[in-house]
């Protein structure tokens, strides 16, 4: 082989890489090398997510750093004889740059990574999941020996002076939540991870917990340590039986290697997790909802106003933190909470972890610090939107967030901007949008999200986003009237105001930020009865244009309702009465004949 | 009680907490939740039925009607929504003759809805008996569900 | 003690009494729905919020159940800001939208001045305001769960498991007399018990002296499982219980005669 003497091969794995073919890919890869005998040349394995999304099926090769690029089972034959064994690069499977258009080499010149701090996703990139070894010859667990050394006090100081806050949406400082909950009379007290990840459109707990389960648990240790707890539990959305997968055997290696279970690195403090599956209810992303769901109950929202630091899980002392606020704790214990501060703005300290979706060109998972702009994550890093459309809007902060605009996209990414824009940090979910979608539409989605998920505990909530949802969908149906938009805006504020939980207390957000930032396309659709996006179908028409039709005929064949007319190689034609306007026809064209007007 | 339910439920000790495995574990194992699976959990836990019904029809996670030989899963989460997954979820309820939820009426196909699975790079996202068809589009639908229906 | 002021006037109560104890004390009334003194607070009907603030607060204020915060030294609380009384219409209009044929909501509409219904939610007509006294009287009193919250969202329903007859359910009519909208119905017809929306009906068990049914033969085996010691006056039905006890006294004070009375 060429002049390396070892290779490591790192396949980008979990849920989206396996959703995308990695698995076969990966195997033939594996395969090739056994027949070729290069097997103690090559090492070869499985990472978790390596945030490049849209890449996927990706590999990358160590020390060389080259990065190949939507493989298929049927490019490992040329990868092996040519990067393998003649150290020559494959120019088709290499990426071309979004930024310089130019084909990428190495993963060093990728643009879409240089404007991130991967501090937490990094190991993503390198570890196998499955091999607790590799977690720790990455430097894993020395955050626990080192707390152990140290009193809770010392532990619990280091991580507010870090200024770190919670990565779950409310962001509260963690230093102070886990010293409420010290302080806090009670046994036993708990430790719980938020992991039941219910935003759409977000999958970094997901990826975390899929490529690093190890970084998590070692933060959840220590915090038990500190807070004095003796069990935890992770509460994982059982959509995700991967993470779980991983999760359950990280456990079992902790436990092994006497990160976990009782005198832990022979000490006095015994700590242990237990796993409990979501049943498929985004309200148990809510703390009170999540723990009456451990408990075995509905997750329905408790009405008592008190902390859960002084009586949470089963009404004891309970410290819960999201996924991502765990992974970071291991990296505060080595690195200070000097260094964790130095990065991200003055009341927002450290790195975020977005799920960047949607329309645009680099889907992905990014890491970047606090306080930069949108506009650089949606074009420096997300190579702005396909097909050269124009950006419309970001929804950040999930269900309970809002919509921003343009004119928001120089606003630095930290919680008070966020919030004073209408949205919120959220978790981390950043969906893009462009001019073809519709902003009432998106507002009736919310909405009907929040209709799908409300626990129905609560009048405000359960009836007020109901008559919410009624109006939005008479205005998307051309049956808008004047007075609605202020409707809307009243029954927000007032749905705000009154509800038990935070689910309904943020479910308006969407509809307030729509109307303050798009309040013409909310007029066009109740005064012109018009859809300025095209996407409201009581609005829109399809037409097949006489002059571009060839009458291939594909329309036809396609359209489940038998409402196209036409003969091959004649103009065809659409029968408004008979069209239900779902667009299979318009998607199946290739020649561009059916426009929506 | 069937033996295998009693090989489920004894996989977990008896405390409430365990009650949404266990249920979870007997959904997955019978493809719903019958109500005598459900009177078995309720004495086996010393759980009142009437709670274990409410956990039942709660969580989405449990059916309590059988559903069909292949589960058509489409995402609804926000990445694929503006990327056109409701046209997706349409067009199969327009093919399939059925409303999302329901099952058609030779048990061949059930047609769900997910708010997200966390593949969003690969919205429009369609998974079937868990396979995942990413970017789908309304061309490819009646392709995909040709293989199921040999 | 805790110290506090509720609409200009100042308070003084014991720590863990909630703002609507402390308001009744002052004989500040705060419409409730799903509030019940014997069952611990719900926080579902929201119609008892009111608005709290303090002076630290520097002017922010907010909105909270008043059955369910408990008081707080310096806490300022008003029970009928513009605030409140705006929330609390928007409640009672959600809740004529729901059930626009309730007396109960119609009689609180009317006195909250606020307007028939402007919206609609077309739901199946139901009187049902999801407040939830029924199942938690079942729950946290008798003890016999007999229904539960089903569903979710605006499918929540109140019903028996499978919405079928049930095995339990005895009958006590306790859901029937906290619900406050008189969904729940009881019925003592050819000498059983009916109980709806239960679809559960129960042989009543007649009285040893009049032989009048006047319980359910499943209530009266658990309180004779409950009170062991009670004897046959059990079985007895209210008024001849009654004619009993003062014909001769049930417990002897010490000291006294035969036929004195109690």
């Amino acid at each position: 082989m060429n002049n390396v003497d070892k290779i490591d091969i790192y396949f980008s794995g979990g849920t989206c890489g396996f959703a995308s073919g990695a698995e076969s890919v990966f195997l033939a890869l594996k395969d090739e090398i056994k027949k070729n005998n290069l097997e103690q040349k090559v090492n070869i394995l499985m990472t978790g997510c390596q945030g490049f999304c849209a890449l996927e099926p990706l590999v990358t090769f160590y020390p060389q750093k080259i990065l190949y690029a939507h493989l298929v089972p049927e490019d490992v034959k040329e990868i092996v004889q040519e990067t393998l064994l003649k150290g020559k690069t494959v120019e088709r499977l290499l990426y071309t740059d979004f930024l310089t258009k130019q084909k990428v080499i190495s993963v060093d010149d990728v643009s879409y990574y240089k404007k991130q701090v991967r501090n937490l996703l990094k190991n993503n990139s390198f570890i196998d999941p499955l091999k607790i070894d590799d977690y720790i010859v990455s430097g894993g667990y020395k955050a626990l020996k080192k707390a152990l050394k140290m009193t809770p006090e010392e532990i619990i100081d280091i991580i507010k002076k870090s200024g770190l806050r919670g990565r779950g949406g409310a962001g509260f400082p963690t230093g102070k939540k886990w010293e409420s909950a010290k302080k806090a009379e009670g046994e036993p007290k708990y430790i719980i991870c938020n992991a039941d990840e219910g935003d759409p459109g977000a999958f970094m707990d997901m990826s975390l917990l899929e490529g690093n389960p190890h970084s998590v648990l070692e933060g959840m240790i220590i915090s038990a340590y500190a807070v004095g707890s003796n069990q935890g539990y992770i509460y994982v959305r059982n959509e995700y039986p991967l993470a779980i997968k991983h999760f359950s055997i990280a456990l079992e290696q902790a436990r092994k290697n006497s990160f976990l279970g009782k005198n832990i690195l022979g000490t006095d403090f015994s700590f242990d997790i237990k796993i409990i599956r979501g049943g498929g209810a985004f309200v148990c992303g809510e703390s009170s909802a999540l723990r009456a769901s451990i408990e075995g109950k509905i997750g329905e929202p408790s009405v008592k106003y008190i902390h859960a630091t002084d009586k949470g899980l089963y009404d004891k002392p309970t410290v819960l933190n999201n996924v991502k606020t765990w992974a970071n704790i291991p990296l505060i214990i080595n690195n200070g909470a000097k260094w964790f501060s130095s990065i991200g703005t003055e009341n927002s300290k450290g790195t975020m972890i977005f799920s960047l979706v949607g329309k645009i060109n680099n889907t992905g998972l990014i890491e970047v610090p606090m306080g930069i702009k949108l506009r650089e994550i949606i074009y420096d890093i997300g190579g702005g939107i396909p097909g050269n459309k124009k950006f419309k809007a970001v929804q950040t902060g999930g269900p309970s967030g809002g919509c921003l605009p343009e004119r928001c996209l120089d606003l630095p990414v930290d919680y008070e901007s966020l919030t004073k824009a209408g949205s919120m940090m959220g978790s981390g979910g950043m969906i893009v949008m462009d001019e073809d979608n519709c902003m009432v539409q998106v507002a009736k989605y919310f909405l009907t999200f929040t209709q799908d998920e409300s626990c129905g505990k609560c009048t405000p909530c359960r009836e007020g986003t109901k008559i919410m949802l009624d109006i939005l969908t008479d205005i998307s149906c051309g049956k808008g009237k004047e007075g609605d938009i202020e409707l809307l805006e009243e029954m927000s504020n007032l749905i705000e105001d009154t509800s038990l939980c935070a689910l309904g207390g943020s479910a308006p957000n969407p509809v307030l930020t729509t109307i303050r930032y798009f309040r013409d396309e909310y007029e066009s659709h109740i005064k012109e009865k018009k859809c300025p996006a095209r996407e409201c179908k009581a609005l829109i028409r399809y037409k097949i244009l006489e002059d571009v039709c060839n009458g291939c005929h594909l329309c036809f064949k396609n359209c489940p309702q038998k409402a196209i007319t036409g003969e091959p190689k004649k103009v065809h034609d659409i029968i408004q009465d008979k069209c239900t306007k779902c667009g299979i026809c318009f998607d199946v064209c290739k020649f561009d004949a059916v426009s929506v007007v | 009680m069937t033996d295998k339910v009693k090989n489920i439920i004894s996989r977990y000790e008896k405390k409430q907490e365990n009650i949404l495995s266990v249920l979870e574990d007997l959904n997955a194992e019978f493809n719903y939740l019958s109500e005598d699976v459900l009177r078995n959990v309720s004495s086996e836990f010393n759980l009142p039925l009437s709670k274990v019904f409410s956990l039942a029809t709660f969580y989405k996670a449990f059916s309590l009607k059988p559903k069909g030989k292949h589960i058509v899963l489409v995402c609804m989460g926000t990445a694929c929504h503006v990327r056109g997954g409701p046209k997706i979820s349409e067009q199969l309820e327009q093919i399939l003759n059925i409303k999302s939820g329901e099952t058609t009426p030779d048990n061949l196909f059930t047609l769900e809805t997910v708010n997200c699975l966390g593949a969003c790079a690969l919205g429009p996202l369609m998974v079937i008996d868990g396979k995942y068809h990413g970017k789908v589009t309304s061309g490819k639908i009646s392709k995909i569900l040709k293989e199921y229906k040999k | 003690m805790v110290k506090f002021s509720i609409d200009n006037k100042q308070i003084e109560v014991e720590s863990g009494t909630y703002l609507l104890q402390a308001a009744k004390k002052l004989g500040i009334d705060i419409p409730t729905l799903c509030h019940h003194p014997a069952l611990e607070p719900y926080g579902a009907c929201r119609i008892c919020l009111v608005e709290i603030t303090k002076e630290s607060w520097k002017g922010w204020s907010k909105l909270v159940v008043s059955c369910a915060y408990p008081v707080e030294n310096d806490l300022i609380v008003y029970t009928n800001s513009e605030k409140v009384i705006k929330a609390r219409k928007f409640i009672l209009e959600l809740l004529i939208a729901r059930c626009p044929e309730s007396d109960t909501i119609k009689k609180l509409a009317e006195k909250y001045e606020v307007a028939p219904a402007s919206f609609s939610l077309n739901y199946e007509p139901t009187d049902c305001i999801l407040c939830g006294l029924c199942v938690r009287v079942c729950g946290e009193l008798i003890k016999q769960n007999v229904i539960s919250f089903t569903h979710r969202g605006s499918n929540r329903k109140v019903m028996t498991p499978f919405n079928k007859e049930s095995d339990v359910c005895i009958t006590c009519g306790a859901c029937a007399f906290v619900c406050p909208t008189g969904v729940i119905k009881l019925e003592d017809i050819l000498g059983k018990r009916k109980i709806e929306p239960w679809h559960t009906e129960l042989p009543l068990y007649k009285c040893k002296k009049c032989g009048k049914g006047f319980v359910s033969t499943k209530q009266l085996q658990l309180l004779k499982d409950k009170c062991v010691s009670i004897g046959d006056i059990i079985e007895l039905c209210p008024e001849c219980r009654r004619k009993k006890a003062t014909e001769a006294p049930i417990c002897r004070p010490v000291g006294a005669t035969e036929g004195k009375g109690v």
